[in-house]
């Protein structure tokens, strides 16, 4: 993840603190995802940026998923979402969000 | 995970969903945006 945004990440934590925070992600790309959820949780695989070393432990959800999208305006939702969500294998994010959960 | 009263950074993907994209849906509901970015993973 971009150090320039891991900074503002840890800036966000150190305002708000991390107890009502939750990241919510929109990737598609698989390798991506893990990047960016190990790094808010475990700290920053690469060890450059300033999330090196800092376990954040923020929970990570996915825009995608259905535990999600039943809480979002279906309009704004289908606006904003839907014509992605067509076209990139939302299944297999689903999946994927899952597992770096450990929870399949 | 109830997203009605959390605090949300969102974290979206030029190639995928934006992060401007997934604020204007946890709005709806009841979250607040504490942080908006879109990441380039190219």
């Amino acid at each position: 993840m971009d150090p320039e945004n891991q900074g503002l990440i840890k800036a966000t934590v150190e305002r708000y603190g991390s107890d009502d925070l939750v990241v919510v992600l929109g990737a598609a790309d698989l390798e991506g995802l893990e990047m960016v959820a190990e790094t808010v949780t475990e700290g920053d695989p690469s060890y450059v940026g300033p999330l090196a070393g800092v376990q954040l432990g923020l929970p990570v959800v996915h825009i995608f998923e259905d535990d999600l999208r039943a809480q979002v305006d279906p309009a704004i939702y289908e606006d904003q979402i839907g014509f992605v969500e067509l076209a990139v294998d939302s299944d297999a994010v689903k999946a994927a969000m899952k597992k770096l959960r450990g929870e399949g | 995970m109830d997203l009605k009263g959390k605090k949300v950074i969102a974290l979206g993907e030029r190639d995928s969903v934006s992060g401007e994209a997934i604020a204007d849906c946890v709005r709806t509901a009841g979250a607040e945006v504490v942080m908006v970015e879109t990441e380039c993973f190219v």
